[in-house]
């Protein structure tokens, strides 16, 4: 019998921790260093790779991605390192992704081309505003116009580019958004994501925010008709939400993203990188030192620092069910079934049915349009019941 | 035994924050009754709640022996009574057992409606009262308005009140003296006699059974005497007889006039009626003291735990509280929304938040505690007359004649700028004003009000309004007839019977409205749109609608998260506990009592 991770496909997620500077809404493990040594980091992810390759042989692994931090300040040598490596370790898919997550300026852009050799073939670009004002708000290093020169070059050497926007910023009106998501999807992008700003403890903004500094953010109210607006935009230009955040002409979806969202395998290497390994039939979860310094002295001196959890069936469930259901397509009930001991409670099925927010057809069940933006809450009902 | 020429019995009688407890611990202190190291704050109040509250649940007793000046060696025994009007029937009984009476007014403060209420009772037990007032070392202290204050309210003389400061001790020795020469000895008392004691009160104590406090009226109460409760009939035998000094003292025996306690093997406070008359097995007294009256409660809710997983401990959990209080009364109740539960009496609001906060605090159980309800006598057509102690008891209009609802009378003291305000509250509250009168810069209104409009936040609004100046104490004066009405709260169309109450026609409308606003700012939205109605029978006089949650969603959610995001989810499913489901909608506890606080 296949296991279960095989529905989802496999990945490599490989962490650059490093950023020029530090962006106030930024939750993610990212430093800002003066000065990186390449060589060392380069080696040592190589060797963490090795490592995992050794661990769980001939699996053929479906993408990989270089996310971050900023993992355009990489070497493309490093890179190209990094996917030989990984190429070595596995047999790879005729279709294999390999992303890399770029900042737009024209330092970065001038690298584009060495990535390429070194064997990427999508990027993904952090242009989060298409409005100066908003980018020195949200702490961007970039312009609006380095930004579109920077997706230029990348479109010229790529034939998959994609780019973030983040949305329900302070002070931004319906009017506002529509304009700069109608200016973006201009661009003719083939894929998008499109974040609804989120204040997260613990950055400068969540700190802001706690001491009642951060004004103008939209209510509820004002957020929910920013969404609504913005799947209507996007499915009117041709890219459907094809999860909560992310659109994509049919095709042009992020295959890596795709393998945590159908809950497959991946192999998180790097400082504070998660995995969810399949391992004799056990699915652990994975996640390694945070500190950038720790972790590479740990790994250099052949001691990587790393956690492995045991994902009991139940843990398995609710995980496949709450990534699953951010898709369009929705999640299998007999896998859900097959992964988890308690089964969905069909008066709470048929409740959020007759609400519209759920559908069921056949095997499939999904999130209506009505009910995507009220994923969590749906999720509370599911899995409380 | 002590000869009665020199036992002096006395109580202290004063508003919450004027003193009281400071006083006492200044004449325990400056007699040696107890040791310097083992002074601590209110001697007296032993239950925490007490302290915290500064306030007197149960009455202590204290025994003090004072050499006065005219060398004679007193023995003083003070009663420190419960300060609150829910217990006013503990004070009178309290106030028998004594013969004079400190009253203690703070001098920056002067006379307050409590305070009123507890000299009464003393002057109504014949007490010798002796004013004293407090808090003379401070800079606002106006010694002699406060005097004229208490001539024109109380009517007693105080052209001979003594100034004190029992924080710095100043004058307490003139209130012991005062103690000696001013208050009279016990009447007539002969050791001869059978045995007649006065049940003054009792509680519980987990090693030694119920300790009885006890006033020797006739005859000599022993160690080994099988002693009889006239009112209950029990029969005990005491094995333990002693005073407070304030420790726990045995000694032989007590005599007329003597005030202490007894233990005898009695398992619950419930055996222990306050006010009932102690004589022996046999060769007893026939004559019963006067008075005894049955506790009652007056308000009535419903305590459900949060989590129906603690109905057992609760259950525990009230029948202990209840072996120390016989005025508390439970019986299981189950209700349609909240599951299984208590329907409680309880002797006014005080006592219920007491009890209430007992139950959570000393137990560890999240409760939820619906709507109070007073008594209500239901008039029936076929003339039985039925008592309504829960609005989802009452039966179908069609079969009753009339309702009648209790009223109080109830005095309150305020300066006169907030009388205003005082006067639109008993008005908003159907009050009737009964009287008003000034004394100084302070008026005095008396109001006859329905007991259901004071039950739940009428003490808070007058706090409120007069910025904590006002003071207020009640009585019952018994029912009367008025249009009152079941108002029914419905969520989601789903009747909610925790939130039912019962109200007076004219104000069913207003309150109706109240609630569903209060109630939508209360309830989380949900998935979808929620009415809130109020309706009295079928009709709807109130209606709000809580607009459905159209955005919970995490807008990142990739590999690294997965983890993070589970974790909250299992959080989440603890935080639904504190929920209650009503059909499709979740109810937070603390919804139920804010619900019914209004703001007018």
């Amino acid at each position: 019998m296949p296991e279960d991770w095989q529905a989802g496909g496999f990945g490599l997620y490989i962490h650059w921790p490093f950023c020029q500077s530090k962006c106030p809404y930024c939750d993610f493990n990212s430093h800002v260093a003066a000065r990186v040594d390449q060589a060392a980091w380069g080696e040592a992810l190589v060797s963490e790779l090795r490592r995992y390759a050794a661990l769980l042989p001939g699996r053929t692994l479906n993408s990989i991605f270089f996310g971050g931090g900023t993992p355009s300040l990489m070497d493309p040598q490093v890179v190209a390192a990094l996917i030989d490596a990984a190429r070595a370790g596995w047999p790879t898919a005729n279709t294999l992704e390999v992303t890399l997550e770029a900042n737009p300026t024209s330092v970065e852009a001038g690298r584009f081309r060495g990535y390429r050799e070194a064997g990427v073939n999508r990027i993904s670009m952090g242009i989060q505003a298409l409005n100066d004002r908003d980018l020195k708000a949200l702490g961007r290093l970039h312009s609006v116009e380095e930004a579109l020169r920077a997706h230029d070059v990348a479109r010229g050497i790529f034939d998959r580019v994609s780019f973030d926007l983040i949305y329900a910023r302070q002070g931004q009106s319906m009017e506002d958004w529509r304009a700069e998501l109608t200016r973006a999807l201009d661009l003719s992008p083939d894929h998008l994501s499109l974040y609804q700003l989120t204040i997260e403890p613990g950055t400068a903004f969540g700190d802001r925010h706690a001491r009642g500094l951060l004004k103008g953010l939209p209510d509820e109210d004002l957020g929910a008709d920013l969404y609504d607006v913005t799947q209507e935009l996007c499915a009117a230009a041709g890219l459907p939400a094809y999860e909560v955040s992310n659109h994509a002409r049919p095709g042009a979806e992020s295959l890596h993203n795709l393998v945590y969202w159908h809950y497959g395998d991946y192999v998180g290497i790097g400082p504070g990188a998660h995995g969810r390994i399949t391992l004799d039939g056990q699915r652990w979860a994975t996640s390694t030192e945070r500190q950038p310094g720790n972790w590479l002295h740990g790994t250099r001196a052949g001691t990587p620092a790393e956690t492995r959890e045991p994902l009991l069936p139940a843990d398995q469930a609710v995980e496949y069910l709450m990534m699953g259901l951010r898709l369009a397509e929705g999640v299998s009930i007999s896998r859900f079934h097959r992964l988890g001991e308690t089964p969905l409670d069909p008066v709470v099925l048929e409740r959020l049915t007759a609400d519209g927010l759920i559908a069921i057809e056949g095997d499939t069940l999904s999130t209506t349009p009505k009910g995507r933006p009220l994923l969590n809450a749906i999720l509370r009902e599911l899995l409380t019941a | 035994m002590t000869k009665l020429s020199l036992i002096r019995n006395f109580s202290i009688v004063a508003h919450i924050d004027h003193g009281k407890s400071t006083l006492a611990d200044r004449l325990i202190q400056l007699t040696g009754t107890v040791a310097e190291r083992d002074m601590k704050e209110q001697l007296l109040d032993s239950m925490d709640i007490e302290r915290e509250r500064g306030i007197t649940i149960k009455a202590n007793t204290v025994r003090i022996e004072y050499p006065a000046k005219d060398g004679n060696t007193y023995v003083l025994n003070l009663i420190d009574t419960p300060g609150h009007v829910d217990f006013a029937y503990e004070v009178s009984r309290s106030m028998r057992a004594v013969e004079g009476s400190l009253l203690v007014v703070d001098a920056t403060q002067g006379v307050e409606a409590q305070t009123l209420a507890n000299v009464y009772t003393a002057i109504d037990a014949d007490h010798e009262i002796v004013p004293v007032l407090n808090k003379i070392d401070l800079p606002a202290a106006e010694p002699e308005r406060v005097k004229e204050q208490i001539e024109d309210v109380i009517g007693i003389d105080a052209s001979e009140a003594i100034e004190i400061s029992a924080k710095t001790g100043l004058g307490i020795p003139d209130v012991l003296e005062a103690i000696v020469k001013r208050l009279p000895q016990p009447k007539e008392g002969d050791p001869d006699k059978p045995l007649k004691a006065m049940l003054v009160d009792s509680k519980y104590d987990p090693y030694l059974g119920v300790v009885v406090i006890v006033r020797i009226i006739d005859g000599v109460l022993k160690k080994g005497q099988r002693i009889r409760m006239m009112k209950t009939g029990g029969l005990y035998e005491v094995d333990k007889v002693g005073v407070y000094r304030p420790a726990m003292t045995d000694v032989e025996e007590l005599g007329p006039g003597e005030i202490g306690f007894l233990t005898a093997q009695i398992k619950q406070v419930r055996d222990t009626r306050v006010g009932d008359t102690i004589t022996t097995e046999k060769k007893g007294t026939d004559t019963a003291l006067p008075g005894f009256k049955p506790s009652i409660p007056v308000v009535f809710c419903g305590l459900f735990p949060v989590d129906a997983n603690d109905f057992e401990d609760m259950r525990d959990a009230i029948e202990k509280l209840a072996l120390n209080d016989a005025s508390f009364t439970f019986e299981m109740e189950t209700s349609a929304a909240l599951g299984f539960g208590f329907r409680c009496g309880f002797l006014g609001l005080l006592h219920l938040e007491v009890i209430r906060d007992r139950i959570e605090r000393e137990y560890n159980i999240d409760l939820i505690t619906t709507a109070p309800s007073v008594v209500y006598h239901i008039h029936m057509r076929d003339g039985e007359m039925r008592e309504l102690h829960n609005p989802a008891d009452m039966p179908d209009l069609t079969y009753v004649d009339h309702i009648e609802e209790p009223r109080i009378k109830a005095t309150i003291l305020v300066p006169d700028e907030y009388l205003g305000d005082v006067l639109k509250l008993c008005q908003d509250r159907r009050g009737i004003q009964l009287d008003l009168t000034y004394a100084g810069s302070r008026a005095m209104a008396v109001y006859d009000l329905p007991l259901n409009e004071v039950v739940f936040d009428f003490y808070d609004r007058l706090k409120s309004v007069t910025k904590g100046y006002a003071s207020f104490d009640y009585q019952m004066i018994g029912y009367r007839e008025d249009r009152l009405v079941k108002m029914s709260v419905l969520v989601n169309d789903e009747p909610v019977d925790a939130l039912s109450m019962m109200v007076h026609a004219d104000r069913a409308e207003g309150r109706g409205r109240a609630m569903c606003e209060k109630l939508k700012e209360l309830i989380p939205r949900h998935m979808f749109k929620i009415p809130i109605q109020a309706a009295i029978g079928g009709r709807v006089i109130a209606r709000e609608t809580l607009s459905a949650m159209r955005k919970d969603v995490t807008a990142k959610c990739y590999g690294g998260d997965a983890t993070r995001k589970r974790k909250l989810l299992d959080k989440q499913k603890a935080g639904k506990k504190k929920m209650r489901q009503f059909g499709k909608v979740e109810i937070p506890q603390q919804a139920f009592i804010n619900a019914l606080k209004m703001d007018g």
